[in-house]
């Protein structure tokens, strides 16, 4: 490789996006009221809370399921998640014998609509690395073991289709509602890299 | 970067901000705007990522590169001028630096046939669920959606996708090129040798990737 491309006395990343913005501003080419809430929006209203929505309603409503994994975007859209990274979402369903897991080795594509913006371990070389080539032990590092009898399905998202996982309803939950169930679901079980546990 | 080593294992930090730091708020938010601001697309975006020195992109981390794909979209399209960025940088931070004179606006030729990726074509699909096929060994230079770890390798399509424009052409504004898109499951021995674990790799791909298994 040649050399480390930039300066040392590189201005930072905080020091060029405060540039980028400045010089955009000045060119009249933003509203500032737009930029803050795009970055409201997924900051407080887009995130796996709304794919815990989904998933605890699939739990509850045997028809909502069968639409969920018929035509996860039409099912997701019934809840009103719709919008950028969500253009064509399918619904994976694990069991106890078919574990899913989501990953995109290219950049870190992942459903907006229904998990948010993605976290830094989904984002990390070390796990879109290695998650295609030894999921099983990738999992047992992220704190999910799973027994050999388990069949492992690894998604890689490189197209505009985005993945989403159904994971399995943990028991002692027969007498929860909806919303209790929803509190239940995790984002990193939405992806495939945890069970949802038990209350 | 799929199945290459050497990365130590991945580990998931509790109650993670969306935002580490206010800067990764404002790259996400000019990296959402930058088809607009640019005139270009989402397929352009990512090969914008594409081109950075890969030294860069490892050490930017995921919006670092946000950041430097928004500046190399718009200094592509003559929206800022080569340099602009970093310059304004170094004064906002009290260098005496001049900056550079504005360039001439010259946005790609394009306009995309509809929003989003997703198409509706005519053309049947070439293959079927359960057909064999084989991913194209090389890829050609520019951008592109084929993962190197699945280059050469037989699989068998699993779904039929909606059709949707080929990041291939759509990144470089030569065509949308709509084609079908197929889940193809590769058997983790086809992709990583006999020692490998018993799974199943599951992909999506253009049709433009795929030959058929005569």
């Amino acid at each position: 490789m040649t050399a480390v491309p930039r300066p040392p006395d590189h201005p930072d990343a905080a020091l060029r996006a405060e540039a980028l913005e400045s010089l955009l501003l000045e060119r009249g080419l933003i509203d500032l009221n737009v930029v803050d809430g795009l970055i409201s929006r997924y900051e407080n209203d887009v995130g796996p809370m709304n794919g815990a929505r989904v998933i605890a309603k699939a739990w509850t409503d045997a028809d909502y399921r069968q639409r969920l994994l018929a035509d996860g975007t039409a099912a997701i859209g019934e809840l009103g998640y719709s919008g950028p990274q969500g253009e064509h979402i399918e619904v994976l369903e694990n069991s106890d014998k078919v574990h899913n897991v989501v990953v995109c080795t290219l950049c870190s594509c992942y459903p907006w609509p229904v998990l948010g913006l993605p976290p830094s371990w989904y984002k990390d070389p070390a796990y879109r690395a290695r998650i295609v080539r030894e999921p099983r032990r990738v999992l047992a590092e992220m704190g999910l073991a799973l027994d050999d009898e388990v069949e492992i399905r690894v998604w890689d998202s490189s197209s505009e289709v985005r993945y989403l996982v159904l994971p399995e309803r943990p028991d002692g939950t027969s007498d929860m509602s909806e919303e209790n169930l929803a509190a239940l679901v995790t984002r990193d079980a939405m992806v495939g890299v945890a069970r949802v546990a038990p209350p | 970067m799929g199945g290459t080593q050497g990365w130590g294992a991945p580990t998931i930090p509790a109650d993670e901000p969306v935002f580490a730091e206010p800067w990764e708020a404002k790259a996400f938010a000019y990296g959402a705007l930058s088809a607009r601001l640019s005139g270009q697309n989402l397929d352009a975006m990512r090969h914008a990522i594409d081109r950075q020195h890969p030294y860069d992109y490892l050490v930017d981390g995921y919006y670092g590169r946000w950041l430097a794909c928004v500046e190399t979209m718009l200094v592509d399209s003559g929206v800022l001028a080569p340099g602009a960025v970093v310059a304004r940088a170094r004064k906002l931070r009290g260098e005496d630096v001049a900056e550079p004179d504005e360039p001439t606006l010259h946005r790609p030729d394009y306009q995309p046939t509809a929003a989003g990726s997703i198409r509706q074509i005519d053309a049947e699909p070439r293959f079927a669920v359960g057909d064999r096929v084989r991913a194209k060994a090389h890829a050609h230079a520019g951008h592109t959606r084929l993962p190197r770890y699945t280059r050469g390798h037989i699989g068998t399509v699993a779904e039929i996708h909606p059709a949707q424009v080929l990041p291939d052409t759509n990144a470089h504004f030569i065509a949308e090129n709509a084609q079908h898109v197929y889940a193809v499951a590769f058997d983790s021995k086809e992709l990583w040798g006999d020692d490998a674990d018993p799974f199943t790799l599951t992909i999506d791909m253009y049709d433009d990737y795929l030959e058929p298994i005569e």
